[in-house]
């Protein structure tokens, strides 16, 4: 099974020592939160993107889309086996041939679920493309489950140290998987954005988000550029499955479902359509929840997580970099 | 090679239930300046965008060189060398004015775009002056110079107009219908659907009148402002 075949890579590191103390034992646990949050926050934000965008271009939720993130997980896993198989145990060739495989076979997923379940029903009503992501949702978690077991499955350690700030005894720490995670993530993000801001392929990306059929009449090819944004988001989901299992170890078939929502949440928070409100979206939904349930209550994140939705929702309809029917990527 | 760069065969369109163009058959030549002329609702968008495949003809053919081109889709067209600037202008309101300018060469790819640029700043200094800012908050008329220079950045053999003066004060109207015969004379030629019949009746070689789907007369641009049928119904009777 996947995540069995064992490799356990003790890097000989030498934890960082950081000199300054912080006074309080309140401030360790505000920075470890803090850096909690910013690794849940950009998973979420990575996850989000892909709602937003597709959301942006052709005006639907694509439910499915936590579901393929799950599936990414699942790639992860059985890629960092097949390798350790071959004997391939180097951190760093690990996690490149991993990332690239998982974001190439999840980019096939987004592909051929737009071309299967959602191409066909664009021009029938709103709610049709709605209840066909529901299915292809629904038919991922099966499909995993049968073919994968229901049980939660793991993923060995491939990354043990931390960067340590505070005392001996009083001190927060950044493990180096979820630096790896945030730097990976941001980088992720930066390059989505450059692409859509900078390239002619995004350029294209804005022009039919902005008006279809205007860049049809210019010469774009709408339906490739319908399925490069699902190719695009499903990518960055890739992303996020590949460092969740690299930094929690332990998933199962259902993971899609919760994480589904709350970066869904992070997408709404953050003005759903906006590329950058989805990335800030993730971060603050990551870092108020991890703070909450550090310095208030575990058991309630996610109802302080959905009420400060309805907040912003209450106070800012369009989110929190929203600008509905102008702006949207 | 025809006789003609576009040549519209007795064709029909709808939308649904509603026939939108009734056997329309009309043609534009090479080099000339061809406009047509007709009330809200007659069916001048209609035929605009069936050349674009959208809505398709249900029935009759439409050639461009000779070329049948009835049936390609929308994204196609453009790359044969036809441009449209449609009807409310249609710019990309989230993108700068530059950005929608070169948006514009999608059919041809980007060999010539930086030359082309300079070549529209040139033509619509407005619209240097506003180049980083964001299209959708610039004036009617600056949108106006903005869709049609970016339908120009394709460098088209023809080009389609859908009313370029609607809501727009007289200068802006006069700026607007002298550069575009500036480009008529670099050239390209020009198929201009209006309302403002005076205008455009006296800018072009030819026109048509579209009544209710169908072509009710047609003639040159002299012919039809001297017509007093043409004069009751859309110049108020002058
Ligand atoms: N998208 C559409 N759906 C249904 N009917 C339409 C649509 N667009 C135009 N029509 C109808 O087709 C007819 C012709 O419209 P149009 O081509 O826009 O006229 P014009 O451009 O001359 O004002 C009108 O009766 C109009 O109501
Ligand atoms: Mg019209």
């Amino acid at each position: 099974m996947a995540g069995h075949a064992g490799i356990l890579i003790n890097s000989k590191s030498i934890l960082l020592q950081k000199t300054f103390r912080c006074s309080t034992m309140e401030s360790h646990i505000l920075g470890q939160q803090l850096v909690n949050g910013l690794a849940l926050g950009s998973i979420y934000g990575l996850i989000a993107v892909g709602y937003t965008m597709v959301y942006g271009i052709i005006g639907m939720i694509n439910f499915a889309h936590g579901d393929i993130y799950m599936v990414a997980a699942y790639i992860t896993a059985i890629c960092i086996a097949v390798l350790s198989f071959f004997g391939i145990n180097t951190v760093a060739i690990v996690l490149l041939i991993t990332l690239a495989v998982t974001i190439f076979i999840i980019a096939l997923y987004g592909w051929s679920i737009e071309r299967v379940a959602y191409k066909p029903l664009r021009n029938s009503t709103r709610l049709a493309p709605l209840i066909s992501a529901i299915g292809v949702s629904l038919i991922l978690q099966n499909y995993v489950q049968v073919s994968q077991g229901a049980r939660t499955q793991a993923v060995p350690t491939m990354i043990q140290g931390a960067f340590r700030f505070g005392s001996e005894t009083d001190f927060f720490q950044i493990t180096y998987i979820q630096t790896l995670l945030v730097v990976v993530s941001f980088l992720s993000m930066g390059i989505l954005t450059w692409i859509i801001q900078k390239t002619s392929l995004g350029r294209q990306c804005r022009a039919v988000q902005q008006d279809r059929k205007m860049a049809s009449l210019l010469g774009i090819n709408t339906d490739r550029i319908i399925s490069t944004v699902f190719i695009m988001g499903s990518s960055m989901a890739a992303v996020a499955g590949v460092l969740v299992t690299l930094n929690y170890g332990s998933f199962d078939f259902y993971i899609g479902f919760v994480t589904g929502i709350k970066a869904f949440t992070a997408a709404v928070l953050g003005g759903i359509g906006s590329l950058p409100g989805a990335m800030l979206g993730g971060i603050i939904l990551g870092m108020s929840e991890s703070l909450f349930s550090g310095l208030v209550n575990t058991d309630y994140k996610d109802v302080f997580a959905f009420s400060l939705l309805v907040l912003v929702l209450i106070f800012r309809p369009s989110g929190l970099l929203g600008k509905p029917a102008v702006e949207k990527v | 090679m025809s006789e003609y760069l576009l040549e519209i065969q007795d064709v029909n369109a709808s939308y649904g239930p509603i026939q939108a163009l009734r056997g329309v058959s009309m043609n534009v030549r090479e080099g000339e300046i061809v406009t047509l002329i007709g009330a809200n609702g007659a069916g001048k968008s209609t035929l605009l965008m069936t050349i674009f495949g959208d809505p398709q003809a249900s029935s009759g053919s439409i050639h461009y060189r000779g070329q049948e081109i009835t049936h390609i889709p929308m994204h196609e067209i453009s790359r044969l060398g036809i441009a449209q600037v449609p009807e409310g202008r249609r710019i990309f309101p989230g993108m700068s004015v530059e950005e929608n300018l070169r948006m514009g060469t999608m059919p041809i790819g980007d060999t010539h775009q930086e030359t082309d640029l300079q070549t529209m700043f040139a033509m619509f200094p407005r619209l240097k002056e506003r180049r980083s800012q964001r299209a959708g908050t610039l004036s009617g008329g600056e949108q106006q110079m903005l869709a049609i220079g970016r339908a120009l950045m394709s460098r088209p053999r023809l080009l389609l107009l859908d009313e370029p003066s609607l809501g727009l004060a007289p200068l802006i109207v006069r700026q607007i219908l002298s550069s575009l015969r500036t480009i008529a004379d670099q050239g390209t030629t020009i198929f201009l659907v209006e309302q403002n019949a005076n205008h455009a009746l006296k800018l072009a070689d030819r026109g048509y009148v579209m009544v209710n789907g169908e072509i009710r007369l047609s003639g040159t641009g002299e012919e039809l402002l001297a017509n007093p049928e043409v004069r009751n119904a859309y110049l108020g009777g002058h």
